[in-house]
Order: structure tokens, then C-alpha cells, then sequence
């Protein structure tokens, strides 16, 4: 048996990425996950990787865009400040097809915003971000152990698709203290070659690393050739959890640190009588829209509960499709939902037959 | 038979986009025969700009990669650290290097990025049809500085090799020009020089070359050249900057 070491999520991430073969790591200091930059300054030259810290979240993400393009796992992390700075160079990443994972400890926004908690970034996570027509992967653990695992997948979902995968996280994943096991380890020079990338052109014709085609026609292909890997995505990625959903007639969506939240908050109600049940988005995107539309034929409510004003709502509410009704209940601006709140939202329209 | 003048190797058969009279093209070439003299085409990784030598991929027959505005210098960063083995360049003009990608440059440099960058002056944004650029002269016309740059509004015409040389990470900053033979002869040796300091290790380089736009300068070949002997040589003396043995 593996054994089980007691770690901070940002460090967690941060080990997990290692594990993973990632051997770069590039970006700026920002609370709240100044842990993960912190822990892979002293883990990477153990381990003979480079940790440079960029000047900026703009230059760190270029960095990230050139480390991949040579080939190379390379990860950044930063919160949601810098995550809007980076976002110049993920459109870019995305553009040139290429591999590279991105942490998004998330705090209150907009602007400058707070340092507490939130999820207030889903948007700019799953519905682009930067400019243009292209999608991250994004993973959104709810405890420290799933943050491990789903980095570790994030790399793999990188090569696999030549694509940026977003690990969302919130400050309360990042800093709260959970036993965890590494159940592998990846040697980087194991790891398959990458043709395309530049590494020098011996005995092959030069590779271009490239998001710029100036023929309309080309750049169309070029998107619709992303788009078909994201409709892969679609089909082969979505991730998601199922609690106390067999006999449920109240689905409570929710993802990351608030769905840990709503099972306290589903148990209560189960206690009450009420038959709750959570459906807990792992993939952000690709969305698990299907089961959601599967579960509107048995559940008479559906309760969006987030950290922010409502965001991931709307595509419970288009994979719901008017079906059914689809409530939500939201703190933001780093307040985390109580269980009594969800609980008291969930009483509010729980049993009700429509 | 001795071959004194060949295509070089390091370029593609791919014609240059650039202008008439445009001294790009010359710049390239001299970036391409320095990779041929120094054997290393195989194990170059060039980083083009956002500018008029945006498909400088195309032209460079080795590895290449396509920054965004600005930030060729952390692209480049990134490839160099993964490949500490490889020559890694950047070529970026002085919107790119000057304006949006100051504190991409600054910090390169100031790292002792092992890169060497090749920065084209021509006082201009030529890609974007002539707008002022940081490195504009005090009262030349521009498409947005009709009136001419006026420096209370606007600023004074930047010297980034002087900045560059004051910091401790580089090796190697020289400006150089390109306006006639004698000077694309001295253009190429710093070339030259900025490549061989990364291949020894010694630290960042740069060489900033002056350049024409005839176009958005509004003039022929001809008149762009002696215009930027006239002008630009005064406000950026060419020379070098900094030189570490
Ligand atoms: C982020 C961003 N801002 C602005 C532009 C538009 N743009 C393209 S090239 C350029 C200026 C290029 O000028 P310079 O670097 O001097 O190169 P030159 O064209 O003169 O060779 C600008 C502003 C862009 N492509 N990306
Ligand atoms: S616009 Fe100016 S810099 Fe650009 S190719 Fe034409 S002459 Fe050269």
C-alpha cells in the first residue's frame, strides 16, 4: 500500500504535478496559492526541473507557451488576477495545439477583489476566456486527494488532445490540510516524444510552433479542426459524481469546495425526509450535460448551489432544457455557504410537486 | 572551387513578403549566414514577433515558434530552459521589444537569459500602417502623430540598448545599422557575436539594428536609407553598449 502523507492542496497540486513528470514550472505570486509556487522553487531543482518565477502572469504564461512548445510538461498556477493576465498566452497555447496545465486557486472577484474563496471564474474557465473560438479542459477537484488525481489525468488530457487543461480550484482547496497518496510516479524521459515539437531540427524538417493563419479560409479549418477535439472531449471526458441521486427527487448541482458543502447539507435534508441527492460536476467542461438531462425525468427540482452569483447555473439550466425547474443559491466575494443555508434552500423548495 | 556567396542554408526558398527596399530582408539573411558559419541550423530555435517579420517561420529554415506581442523573450525563456543545449533567438522589432514587451526584454536580460535577440529599429509600427512607435524621433510624422511627436505629449524616443546595458545579466548589447554596405558588414559581426557569447554561455545579447520602412516612412528605397543615416544615427549612436570577455 502507498502511504498516505498529510498535505496542503497547493502543495498537493503542486507534488502531483511531479509526479506527473512535470519537470517546469513559471509563474507570479499571488494569494491565495503562494504554497504551490513555494513548494516547486525547492521540489524542482531536487528533481532536476527549472522554477523560475516570471516577472509577470503575462510572461509566465508565454514562458509556459514556449516550454511546451518545446515539448516539455510544463505547469503555472496563479488566482484569478493573474489568471485573466495569463489569459493571453492560453488562447495562444490553445491556438497552437499545444499540451500545458494551468492551476486556478480562485478568490473573490472582480478586480482585485478579495483573497478569500470563491468560483466566481467559471465563466472565464469554461467559456474561453482569452480571445477566440477555443476551450480548455477544466477539472474541478473537491478534496485534496481529487486534486491530486485529477493533475496527474490533467497532463495525460493535455498531450492527448494538444490542449491547455484548467485545474479550478478555490482557496479552500488550496490551503486546507488532507491526508493524500501519489499512486504513480512518470519519469519524464518515459514519456512518448513529441514530434512537433522544437527541439531542434536533426533529421526532420524544421517545426513550426504557430496560432496564425492570415487566409480565412485556413484559420476556419484550423478552428473546426479544434472543435472536432473538444466534441472528442465531449464524448470521451466528462467526469462527474453521483450522491444519494437513485431515489432523488431534489438534485442539488455543485462542484469543487460547495459541493463537499451540499452532501452535509443533502444528509441534513435526507434526515428531514427529504430525498436530495447531489450531482457533482468533475469535468467543468466538457459539462456533463447528459446526466443532468437524465435526471430531469426523475427528480421534480434541481438546486444550483455556487460560490458566486451564478454562473455554472446556466448550463445546468440549458442541460435541464426547461424540463424541470432549476433553482440556485449562491454566496460570493469569498462567504462560503453554511450546510444550514443549502439546507434552508433546499426545505425552501424541496417536496414540492410541480 | 571556392563558393564565396551562396543562399544560405538557414533560409527557406520561401520569397520574403517585406516591401521593396525594406531592410528586413537583409537582416534576415545576415541572421540566417551567421547560423550557417556557426554550424548550428540544426540545434536553433528562433522565436518570431508580432510585426512585419511575423512570418519570419516561414523564412528561417530551423525550428521555429511564433510569439505573441511582445513577448518573444519569455517564449524564448521557456524553450531555453527545456532545451538549455539549443541556440534560442529572438527577432522583434521595436513595437514588439520597445512598447508592449518592455518588461519581457528587461527581465531577460536582467536574467542572463541564455538567448541572444535580434531587435530591428525602424522607428515605426510598419505591420499596423505606420503608427508611432516608443523609439519614433522627437517631431517625425507618423499616422499617430500627425503633427510630428511632440514630446510633452508622447515622450522621447527610447533607448533600450543603453537600458539593457546597464543591467548585469547581458553579455553582449551593440546597435548596429544596415544603411550601407560597410555598416551590414559591422551589422553581421555583432550578429555574429551575440550568437557566440549564448554558445559560450557567457549571457544575454542583443544587437539592435537600425532599420528603414520606406513605406510608412513615405519614401523610396533610396531616400529611406540616407534618411535613416541622417536621423536615426544622431539619437541612436551606434556602438557597443556592453561586452563581457
Ligand atoms: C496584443 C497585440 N496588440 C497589438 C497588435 C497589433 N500589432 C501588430 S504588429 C504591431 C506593431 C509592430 O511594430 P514593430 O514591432 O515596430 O514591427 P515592424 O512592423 O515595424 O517590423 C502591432 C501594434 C497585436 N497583434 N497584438
Ligand atoms: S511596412 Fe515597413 S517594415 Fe514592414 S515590410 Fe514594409 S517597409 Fe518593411
Amino acid at each position: 500500500m502507498v502511504d498516505k502523507v498529510l498535505m496542503k492542496g497547493n502543495e498537493a497540486i503542486a507534488e502531483a504535478a511531479i509526479k506527473a513528470g512535470c519537470r517546469y514550472f513559471f509563474g507570479y505570486p499571488i494569494t491565495p496559492q503562494n504554497a504551490l509556487p513555494e513548494y516547486m522553487s525547492k521540489r524542482l531543482p531536487e528533481v532536476g526541473g527549472v522554477f523560475l518565477q516570471a516577472e509577470s502572469e503575462v510572461a509566465a504564461s508565454n514562458m509556459v507557451y514556449g516550454a511546451a512548445g518545446a515539448g516539455a510538461r510544463v505547469l503555472t498556477s496563479s488566482s484569478s488576477p493573474g489568471i485573466s493576465l495569463k489569459m493571453e498566452g492560453i488562447s495562444y497555447i490553445a491556438g497552437a495545439e499545444l499540451p500545458a496545465v494551468i492551476v486556478n486557486i480562485m478568490r473573490g472577484g472582480p478586480g482585485l477583489g478579495g483573497i478569500q474563496p470563491s468560483q466566481a471564474d467559471y465563466f472565464q474557465a469554461t467559456k474561453g476566456g482569452g480571445h477566440g473560438d477555443y476551450r480548455l479542459a477544466v477539472l474541478a477537484p473537491s478534496s485534496v486527494q481529487e486534486a491530486v488525481d485529477l493533475t496527474i489525468d490533467a497532463f495525460d488530457i493535455a498531450d492527448r488532445y494538444r490542449n491547455p487543461v484548467m485545474i479550478l480550484g478555490d482557496g479552500m482547496i488550496g490551503q486546507m490540510m488532507e491526508p493524500v497518496e501519489f499512486k504513480q510516479e512518470i519519469d519524464p524521459a518515459d514519456l512518448p516524444l513529441k514530434e512537433w515539437a522544437t527541439d531542434g531540427a536533426r533529421g526532420r524538417k524544421p517545426n513550426i510552433i504557430n496560432s496564425l493563419f492570415l487566409d480565412p479560409q485556413k484559420l476556419e479549418d484550423h478552428v473546426m479542426k479544434l472543435e472536432d477535439k473538444y466534441k472528442q472531449m465531449k464524448a470521451n471526458e466528462v467526469r462527474y459524481e453521483l450522491y444519494k441521486m437513485d431515489d432523488a427527487e431534489l438534485a442539488v448541482v455543485a462542484y469543487g469546495t460547495t459541493a463537499r458543502i451540499s452532501i452535509s447539507a443533502v444528509d441534513m435534508a435526507r434526515k428531514k425526509g427529504i430525498k436530495a441527492g447531489l450531482i457533482r460536476p468533475i469535468s467543468l467542461f466538457p459539462f456533463p450535460e447528459k446526466v443532468i438531462n437524465e435526471t430531469a425525468e426523475q427528480v421534480v427540482n434541481f438546486l444550483t448551489v455556487e460560490m458566486s452569483t451564478g454562473q455554472m447555473v446556466e448550463d445546468v439550466r440549458l442541460a435541464v432544457n426547461g424540463e424541470k425547474p432549476v433553482y440556485f443559491y449562491g454566496r460570493t466575494g469569498g462567504m462560503v455557504p453554511s450546510p444550514e443555508e443549502i439546507l434552508a434552500e433546499i426545505e425552501k423548495i424541496g417536496g414540492v410537486k410541480r | 572551387m571556392k563558393i564565396v556567396a551562396a543562399y544560405p542554408e538557414s533560409l527557406t526558398d520561401k520569397e520574403f513578403h517585406y516591401c521593396p527596399g525594406c531592410t528586413h530582408g537583409i537582416i534576415h539573411r545576415l541572421v540566417a549566414e551567421v547560423i550557417d558559419e556557426l554550424g548550428v541550423r540544426k540545434d536553433t530555435i528562433g522565436v518570431a514577433p508580432v510585426g512585419c517579420a511575423v512570418l519570419a517561420y516561414d523564412y528561417f529554415n530551423c525550428d521555429m515558434h511564433e510569439a505573441s506581442h511582445g513577448r518573444a523573450p519569455a517564449v524564448a525563456t521557456g524553450i531555453k530552459r527545456v532545451h538549455q543545449d539549443k541556440v534560442v533567438f529572438t527577432y522583434q522589432g521595436d513595437g514588439d521589444l520597445a512598447s508592449i514587451g518592455t518588461a519581457e526584454i528587461v527581465h531577460a536580460a536582467n536574467r542572463g537569459e541564455l538567448i541572444s535577440t535580434v531587435f530591428v529599429n525602424n522607428a515605426i509600427y510598419g505591420m499596423t500602417g505606420g503608427q508611432m512607435a516608443p523609439t519614433t524621433l522627437d517631431k517625425q510624422k507618423t499616422t499617430t502623430s500627425p503633427y510630428g511627436r511632440d514630446k510633452g505629449l508622447a515622450g522621447n524616443p527610447i533607448k533600450i540598448s543603453e537600458m539593457l546595458a546597464v543591467l548585469d545579466g547581458p553579455a553582449y548589447i551593440a546597435r548596429v545599422s544596415v544603411h550601407d554596405p560597410k555598416h551590414i558588414r559591422q551589422a553581421k559581426k555583432a550578429i555574429q557575436k551575440a550568437f557566440q557569447v549564448q554558445l559560450e554561455g557567457k549571457g544575454f545579447a542583443t544587437v539592435e539594428v537600425l532599420s528603414s520602412c520606406p513605406t510608412n516612412w513615405g519614401m523610396s528605397p533610396v531616400q529611406a536609407l540616407k534618411w535613416l543615416a541622417e536621423n536615426m544615427l544622431d539619437v541612436y549612436p551606434l556602438g557597443v553598449f556592453k561586452e563581457v570577455d
